[in-house]
């Protein structure tokens, strides 16, 4: 399977609209092979993306390519059903009337039904790390996570160049949720099919994919790898999007940056008025009194077990600032108590736009 | 990053935008709509004809005045009596440790097999002491309590028992707690029985008639005997659609802003049932005594004419064409109302806007209307539009479409959900084209569902009485007139069989009806009764 070439897919100015309200505004994404991740808010336009590529969708702009194939922008679209996709909806969607093996072959000629479409079920429950026992099962006999995973291995079948997944893990609970994109992506990249996976959960984009495209208001503010992502994020937006970070003005001049947190290293050598993007793990909570450190007030703590949030107020030049730090599990303040707090390491600075 | 994912946006998406509907099933929609909304024109249309001192003449007849108490006490009397007989039974059944609660399940949907009608000839062939205001409503009673007892069944049932816990936790004790937490929670459901059983005796023809008890409905069958169409009969049934309002807006208002009670999801949590402890034998004794005044009673003069009737002449020939006529009518009824519900639960389920939920929202009051105001109105047009259509079985079918399209609704509507568009989508992505979508992936998923609407509505056009007299053509005889003109005319024993045919036809229906009122999920118990 994987010996197959790799089909690239590229969008270009892709436009579309339902009504008055323009939902995705000339959108660009080159994905060359392997998982892309569209990352974004609800809302955002990820899922019409997701719709205009299977088409069931036409853009009012734009074109899509498959590969070679000009699919929509040129002429008449070209019907789903002649796309090559697979398309993974949010719930799964498997066919109540059939059992598992009945959906897995759903979409495999009649000629390969029979025996070698029983072959072909088992290869793919394989796939997708099912017990082959699996395939007389009905669906509704099966836990969430592995209605997706059939889900995937009906999308996968009849060897698809491009398969695309929406929101395939959200329904899941969040231990099933890992478990299950790690098993998903892992079978996405030996059976050698292009994906797009379309998520607003951070983690799930930025553990899983090759790429990750950060759309907002039917448009990307930035498409990268997920480690370019997080350290160079293209904008405060992204920043504070991708990692929760704070927001700063800071006064910038010869690498470092002057705010009311002190004087900080910054990343990148900008002078002038800056936005600082200061991220949970970028502040250390320390004691009180310490030097160098600014007095807190401990607002809210989250204690997940292997570490804690702690939201702490500072007082800034006329109004407070609200800072998010991460904690060691051993050492979390209780709240109402006052801390120090400081920025370590190279914070991410933005010029500010329109001063 | 688990805080991240703790606190995640909610998983709605972005509202997919609606598509327009295709214009051939809007036309299909609002034909069927306006077709459902004749007999309401019927009734304003010929309201304006009616002069106001001829109205004002009709409505002080002292005879008027007989009906209209008639009606009224009938109503008051038959609604109490029914829901205390069906939250009574309800209450047995599901909350405490009566033994043998499925059975008693059963004989409590029974009466539903038995149409009103058929009981009140197993009741007047037996004494004439029902021929009275209490007689007719016991008999009526008997007849409508499970309307009752269904929805408050299947709303007990499903009542998150918590609720029950934390009033107990609170210091409640149990009858406070039932008063308090149990009745506000179930009481849409009984509210909604209630209505039904107000609309079905506003309808009652056959039972009150035999019981000699005039009301409104009987009121207009007499006038339409007499002057046929004459305003008299327009009149009681205007003021008969008044009655039907005012039932519609008292539940409204009794419901009130609460929220209909959408109790949790049904998580299986098993209420505590109440110990009956010594008082056992005596609910036992009072069930068992309702049982033999509804089933008891009716069943037993049944089988003593049959059995008095076999040794006269029994109808052979009579009794099977009437079942071959019943049958093709209630076969036509069914598939032509589910094939009209079709394209009004399509546009509703793929298609939701304003003009698609208007459509589907003009098929109900239909629902509302007694059987002799849909066949009179249709008289009426039939006579005035296109004679040549007068007493012919068109009409009559459209009647009972008309009369039984909100049930085929509902119906189609549950079923329709039950394929998703999204599965459509995967089909196509998958190879199919779109018929080959609709042929391999949504026609086996709602099949099975519009077949059941069929049956269904064929099995309530199988033992509607009041309707077809009015527009069966003559000489038309299906088992419900055979069965009247038998009963009515006091041959009792000539009767037994076709009230036997009538009730085995009745029966699949309660059974359906019976077991989703205890089944976990579907909550259809009062939609399609």
């Amino acid at each position: 399977m994987s010996s197959r070439p790799t089909v690239g897919l590229s969008v270009s100015g892709l436009t579309k609209g339902f009504d008055a309200v323009r939902v995705l505004d000339g959108v660009d994404l080159v994905v060359p092979g392997g998982l892309t991740a569209v990352l974004g808010a609800s809302g955002c336009g990820k899922s019409t993306l997701l719709r205009l590529l299977a088409g069931f969708l036409e853009p009012d702009a734009g074109t899509i390519r498959l590969g070679d194939r000009v699919v929509a922008g040129a002429g008449r679209p070209v019907p789903p059903r002649r796309r090559r996709i697979g398309y993974v909806p949010q719930e799964g969607a498997l066919f109540p009337h059939l059992d598992v093996s009945g959906n897995i072959a759903f979409g495999l000629r009649s000629a390969r039904r029979g025996e070698a479409g029983r072959r072909r079920v088992e290869e793919m429950l394989d796939l997708v790390e099912l017990p082959r026992a699996a395939a007389i099962r009905q669906p509704h006999e099966l836990s969430g996570g592995q209605q997706q995973r059939v889900a995937l291995a009906r999308a996968l079948a009849p060897a698809p160049d491009v398969v695309l997944l929406d929101e395939p893990f959200s329904s899941l609970d969040a231990s099933l949720r890992e478990e299950t994109g790690r098993a998903v992506a892992r079978a996405l990249s030996v059976s050698g099919a292009t994906a797009v996976l379309v998520t607003h959960d951070q983690a799930e984009a930025l553990s899983l994919a090759d790429q990750v495209a950060v759309m907002a208001q039917g448009r990307f503010l930035q498409v990268a790898t997920p480690r370019e992502i997080y350290l160079n994020p293209a904008s405060p937006e992204v920043a504070s999007f991708v990692g929760h970070a704070v927001l700063l003005p800071a006064a910038a001049a010869a690498g470092s940056a002057t705010s009311v947190l002190g004087t900080v290293r910054v990343r990148g050598t900008r002078d002038g008025e800056v936005l600082l993007a200061v991220r949970p793990e970028q502040v250390a909570v320390t004691a009180k009194d310490e030097a160098g450190s600014l007095v807190a007030d401990v607002v809210e703590v989250s204690f997940f077990g292997h570490d804690a949030t702690v939201r702490a107020r500072v007082a800034g030049a006329d109004d407070l600032i609200e800072l998010t730090a991460r904690v060691p599990a051993a050492d979390v303040p209780p709240p109402g108590s006052q801390v120090g707090v400081r920025v370590v390491g190279e914070v991410l600075a933005f010029r500010q736009e329109g001063r | 990053m688990t805080e991240q994912t703790a606190v995640r946006a909610e998983t709605s998406r972005p509202s997919r935008a609606t598509p327009r509907p295709p214009a051939v099933l809007v036309l299909l929609g609002l034909l069927v709509a306006a077709t459902s909304l004749l007999p309401l024109g019927f009734v304003v249309v010929s309201s304006a004809d009616l002069g106001p001192t001829e109205a004002w003449d009709l409505l002080t007849r002292p005879r008027f005045d007989d009906l209209f108490w008639n009606t009224t006490r009938l109503l008051v009397g038959g609604v109490v009596l029914s829901v205390l007989l069906g939250v009574g039974g309800a209450c047995l059944v599901v909350r405490t440790d009566l033994p043998l609660a499925g059975l008693w399940h059963s004989v409590l949907c029974a009466p539903l097999a038995v149409p009103a009608f058929v009981n009140g000839y197993g009741w007047i062939s037996t004494t004439h002491a029902v021929q009275s205001y209490w007689g007719a409503v016991l008999v009526v009673s008997l007849s409508y309590y499970p309307l009752v007892y269904l929805p408050t069944v299947a709303a007990l049932s499903r009542l998150d028992s918590t609720v029950e816990d934390v009033a107990a936790s609170l210091g409640t004790g149990v009858w406070a707690s039932f008063l308090r937490v149990v009745l506000p929670a179930i009481s849409p459901a009984v509210l909604g029985g209630a209505l039904l059983v107000g609309l079905h005796l506003l309808g009652e023809y056959g039972a009150l008639q035999l019981l000699n008890y005039p009301t409104l409905t009987t009121g207009i069958l007499d006038q339409y005997r007499v002057s046929f169409n004459g305003p008299a009969a327009t009149m009681l049934a205007l003021v008969l659609v008044a009655f039907c309002l005012v039932l519609l807006g008292l539940e409204a208002l009794a419901r009130g802003p609460r929220r209909r009670s959408r109790v949790g999801s049904g998580v299986g949590r098993t209420a505590t049932r109440h110990r009956l402890g010594r008082a056992t034998p005596v609910w036992i004794g009072a069930l068992v005594a309702l049982a033999v005044l509804s089933l008891g009673v009716p069943m037993l003069s049944l089988v003593r004419w049959l059995m008095r009737g076999n040794s006269s002449s029994l109808p052979d020939a009579d009794l099977g064409s009437a079942i071959a006529t019943t049958l093709g009518l209630a076969v036509a009824g069914g598939v032509l109302a589910t094939l009209a519900a079709l394209p009004i639960a399509w546009l509703a389920v793929r298609y939701r806007g304003p003009l698609t939920s208007g459509i589907e929202r003009a098929v109900y009051p239909a629902n509302a209307l007694p059987g002799i105001v849909v066949a009179l109105a249709l008289v009426t047009i039939s006579i005035r539009v296109v004679p040549s259509l007068y007493q012919t079985l068109p009409v009559l079918v459209v009647g009972y479409v008309i009369l039984f399209l909100p049930r085929a609704t509902v119906g189609v509507r549950s079923t329709l959900e039950l394929a998703p568009p999204v599965l459509e989508d995967v089909a196509t992505s998958l190879g199919c084209s779109r018929s080959g979508a609709a042929r391999r992936v949504t026609l086996p998923l709602v099949m099975p569902g519009l077949a059941a609407s069929v049956a269904l509505v064929s099995l309530a056009v199988g033992t509607e009485l009041t309707a077809t007299l009015l527009l069966a053509p003559t000489g038309t005889s299906t088992l419900a007139t055979e069965f009247w003109s038998r009963a009515s005319a006091v041959e009792y024993g000539a009767a037994a069989p076709f009230a036997l045919a009538l009730i085995l036809l009745s029966v699949p229906a309660t059974w359906l009806l019976g077991r989703a009122a205890v089944s976990p999920d579907r909550t259809r118990a009062r939609g399609s009764v």
